[in-house]
């Protein structure tokens, strides 16, 4: 029996455990809500990378010029882009509503007469754009900040938490503006390079930077529990040099936070971004973003509502599918919660 | 028997309470017209604040609304429906004097018997000192309409010690004032008009009155005012129509004022008879939804104005004759029409001078099959190719252009039109939407380097001197101020002389300086400093509780002339 049992079990060295990556990876794949949120983002990102094929090939036309007195083709017929409203008194003239037909202004006209969708389409690259790379940008601020701050304690521990604190202070999206003001009216200066005033690399940071308190704040939290685990105690007593215990030990234990931060900071990201853009401080024209499209529909809001409801409703299903996201990779790769469901 | 009698003493004492109180309720108020519509509270609606209640200080033009039934000057503009160029009438003067001494003096009679609203008589001494507050209040336009009184140029330099001597003579005993001329001028009567040339008790703060009005002759006066919250106006008892074009009586009792509602709540409101009038013209949006459901309460307004894109001609690439013209024949004048709310609303502008105003002439130097040499009638299609040939001859394709508007949707809308069409002629372009009060000053100032500058030009009186005299003369650049209404800074001494010469000529033969005028504006857009874009209509939509006529040239709408039902 004995025997046996020990020839059928495996030896130590042919068991496969699967790393905890793999793990997280299987919980995730396993999350329903979480994988349709993943799917509905791609689908987003997709479309979004398709504008310029959009535009140039299915719609023909060109999103970044006013076109109020053109006109296009609609079954055979040539139909003005801003018609007459039907009123004894002639007044006012409405962009063309939705055709629902893809190539010809499939949501309509703005009041400039641009195609809503293919302005839809690009200003959906650049919110992403803008929103994922200052969630990237500000993760990577925030995880400088928050591991030097709970790593080296002390005074650098003070002065980043200080500083920290006063950021949180300001309310974050009176803080966006103001910065955004700033930059928007003279463009950015620093040293022998100039940004100008309608660089996408400007909300990038602007946003990047009103968001590290959110995110550096757990990092520090994550790194002081670390800097006193048992495994950093050991590596210290057998005088491992420190870069090499923040490297090969801190670091890697902390990426599971930022991993589930990130999706989080984007859809927060997006938000900002769009909040900027409606108010003329983001993304500057021509260029479209979800935000500046809303703003293009508020005063067309009792005529052409598509106009603003289709950037709002991206915006609404981005955000949600970031947070579910957000939520399906804590779950995944929160250690406590994989060992609860396992057992 | 004594309760009958009770009865019956009773029943004629009810009888003749009611009667009387009737009889008391349909006598109109003092100073108010014999009308059966006379009474109720006119409720107003506006988005902005209206600024100071100086009269002699306020530029605003909805505060001018609101002034103009307070104040009177020596003269006004009718105020009742009719040309956009008439010319002055008689207000608190009895008639408009001949010139003497060859149009240097002008000798007024006072009307007897006009009070201000505190009780005092309206005496000459007033008037003089009223004139003398214009420049010890440093208005606006002491300058430009008042400084060729003789004694004026000495009061702009120390207003303080302003006396106006030997330029304006009060005479008690003939109840007349003189003024003195330092050159004659045309427009005098139409100075006298403005606002700022209302007439005040003599005792009136030398300075600014700001929230707290000074007592006027119309027939309201201020009783409070707010600058975050509201205005309210009730009748001056002192007021008796004198003359009902110059000054109406008012048919409402009194009439309040609510700032803060943005023009699509204003509309909502006024649709649902919570306001009876909105400051703003009616949103883009809800054009269509008034025209269809509300025709009857929606009135139609001209009034003498202009929007255009006045073009740094000192820097580049606008310093550049082909560069300006370049750009004002690709302009798609057809669009700036659109985005005003299509043509019954608005008309293409190919001059500085609207439509309807002294001096104009049909020309359109900047269309598709006309020059500058062989201008067209009116407006017809942009001219692309030969507005690129232009920019290929400068050689100016690639630079950066920066176009400064007013963040309000309308002019954003049309800052973004003239955004495409810079960047079809090959510039790169950005649009900078400033707050328009802060924007109006901003472009103004040679020291912000602004290229284009997009605003608008309403006429403080009909005349062709205040846009193309007030808008582009060398007098009008002041580099480095705020205050420089020549916004493109273009100064060219030939054109002065066209426009010196029709003021001049204007004087004796208004037909010869019309001639003149038209001649200058012709000459300036030959230069092409701005770029004309189109011409509006106002639309403003009432209660349904409001009636009869309310509209006037110069004031758009007269608020005493709003009848309740």
């Amino acid at each position: 029996m004995e025997t046996q049992t020990a020839a059928s079990a495996p030896s130590p060295s042919s068991i496969s455990v699967p790393g905890p990556w793999r793990m997280a990876g299987r919980s995730l794949a396993a999350n329903r809500s979480a994988m349709t949120a993943l799917a509905a983002l791609l689908l987003v990102t997709f479309a979004c990378l398709l504008a310029p094929f959009y535009a140039g090939d299915v719609a023909r036309t060109d999103p970044f010029t006013s076109n109020v007195a053109g006109s296009f083709m609609l079954d055979g017929h040539e139909v003005d882009i801003m018609q007459p409203n039907d009123n004894p008194l002639h007044l006012g003239l409405s962009p063309v509503g939705p055709t629902w037909n893809p190539s010809a202004y499939m949501l309509g006209a703005d009041s400039q007469g641009r195609d809503v969708a293919a302005r839809l389409l690009y200003g959906g690259r650049n919110s992403l754009l803008i929103s994922f790379s200052a969630a990237l940008v500000c993760i990577a601020i925030a995880t400088l900040v928050g591991v030097s701050a709970g790593f080296f304690g002390g005074f650098v521990d003070t002065a980043l938490s200080r500083l920290m604190d006063i950021m949180w202070a300001v309310p974050v999206y009176l803080f966006a503006i103001s910065l955004s003001i700033v930059t928007i009216s003279q463009g950015l200066k620093i040293g022998p390079f100039t940004i100008e005033s309608d660089n996408l690399l400007i909300p990038i940071f602007i946003i990047a930077l009103v968001y590290v308190p959110y995110a550096a704040r757990p990092i520090r939290g994550r790194v002081m529990a670390l800097r006193n685990a048992e495994f950093v105690m050991a590596a210290r007593s057998l005088g491992v040099p420190q870069h090499r215990i923040l490297l090969r030990d801190i670091v890697p234990n902390v990426s599971t936070t930022l991993v589930v931060l990130t999706p989080l900071l984007t859809a927060l990201a997006l938000l900002a971004e769009s909040a900027l853009s409606f108010l003329s401080i983001g993304v500057q024209a021509p260029a479209a973003s979800w935000g500046t499209i809303i703003q293009d529909g508020e005063g067309l809001i009792y005529t052409r509502p598509m106009v603003a409801i289709a950037p709002g409703l991206a915006i609404v299903i981005v955000v949600l599918a970031l947070n579910i996201l957000g939520d399906g990779l804590r779950d995944a790769l929160d250690v406590r919660e994989t060992s609860r469901r396992g057992a | 028997m004594r309760l009958k009698s009770f009865l019956v003493f009773g029943g004629a004492c009810a009888l003749f309470a009611t009667a009387s109180a009737t009889a008391f309720a349909e006598a109109p108020a003092p100073g108010a017209p014999a009308s059966p519509h006379v009474g109720g509270t006119l409720r107003l609606a506006g988005q902005g604040m209206l600024g100071t209640m100086d009269p002699q200080v306020s530029y605003l033009h909805t505060a001018y609304q609101v002034l103009n039934v307070v104040y009177d000057g020596l003269t006004t503009f009718s105020k009742s429906p009719g040309s956009l160029t008439r010319q002055a009438i008689p207000d608190l003067a009895e008639s408009l004097p001949p010139p003497e001494d060859g149009g240097l003096t002008y000798r007024f009679h006072l009307r007897h018997g006009l009070h201000f609203s505190s009780g005092k008589e309206v005496t000459p001494d007033d008037v003089a000192a009223s004139m003398r507050r214009i420049f010890k209040v440093n208005s606006p336009t002491a300058g430009p309409y008042y400084s060729h009184i003789v004694g004026g140029a000495a009061c702009l330099h120390d207003p303080d010690h302003c006396t106006l001597a030997g330029g304006v003579e009060p005479d008690d005993q003939n109840w007349t004032v003189t003024f003195h001329l330092t050159h004659p001028d045309s427009e005098f009567f139409d100075r006298l008009a403005f606002l700022h040339a209302a007439i005040l008790p003599a005792d009136a703060p030398t300075h600014d009155v700001g929230n707290d009005a000074a007592p006027g002759t119309g027939p309201y006066r201020i009783v409070s005012y707010d600058p975050n919250t509201g205005l309210r106006m009730e009748r001056n008892p002192y007021f008796r129509q004198w003359d009902a074009e110059a000054q109406p009586a008012g048919y409402p009792d009194a009439i309040t004022y609510t700032f803060g509602m943005d023009p699509e709540a204003s509309v909502t409101a006024i649709e649902n008879g919570q306001y009876d009038w909105m400051a703003e013209n009616a949103p883009l949006d809800r054009l269509g939804e008034i025209g269809s459901r509300y025709a009857d309460r929606v009135r139609l307004i001209d009034f003498l104005n202009l929007y255009y894109a006045a073009l740094n001609v000192n820097i580049p690439p606008f310093n550049d004759l082909r560069v300006r013209q370049a750009f004002n024949y690709a302009i798609n004048r057809k669009a700036m029409v659109i985005h005003a709310g299509g043509p019954a609303v608005s008309i293409p502008s190919c001059q500085l001078l609207p439509v309807g105003s002294p001096g104009f002439e049909p020309s359109c130097a900047y269309t598709r099959g006309a020059s500058p040499e062989h201008p067209a009638q009116e407006w017809r299609a942009p001219d692309m190719e030969r507005a690129r040939q232009l920019i290929k001859e400068a050689g100016v394709s690639g630079q950066r252009v920066g176009i400064v508007s007013p963040s309000t949707p309308g002019y954003v809308a049309m800052a973004n039109e003239l955004r495409s069409t810079l960047a079809d002629l090959g510039f790169v372009v950005s649009v900078r939407a400033i707050t328009q009060a802060v924007q109006f000053t901003y472009i103004q100032n040679s020291d912000n380097r602004v290229q284009v500058g997009l605003t608008g030009w309403n006429a403080d009186y009909p005349a062709a001197s205040s846009y193309l005299q007030a808008l582009l003369s060398c007098d009008t650049f002041t580099p480095h101020s705020d205050n420089s209404i020549n916004i493109s800074g273009f100064c060219d001494r030939s054109v002065d002389a066209i426009m010196d010469r029709a003021a001049s000529v204007s004087v004796t033969d208004q037909k010869a300086g019309d001639a003149l005028w038209a001649e200058a504006s012709r000459a300036i857009m030959a230069q092409a400093p701005v770029v004309p874009l189109n011409q509006v209509r106002w639309v403003t939509l009432l209660s349904a509780r409001v009636h009869g006529e309310i509209r006037a040239p110069i004031y758009e709408v007269v608020f005493s002339k709003f009848q309740l039902r």
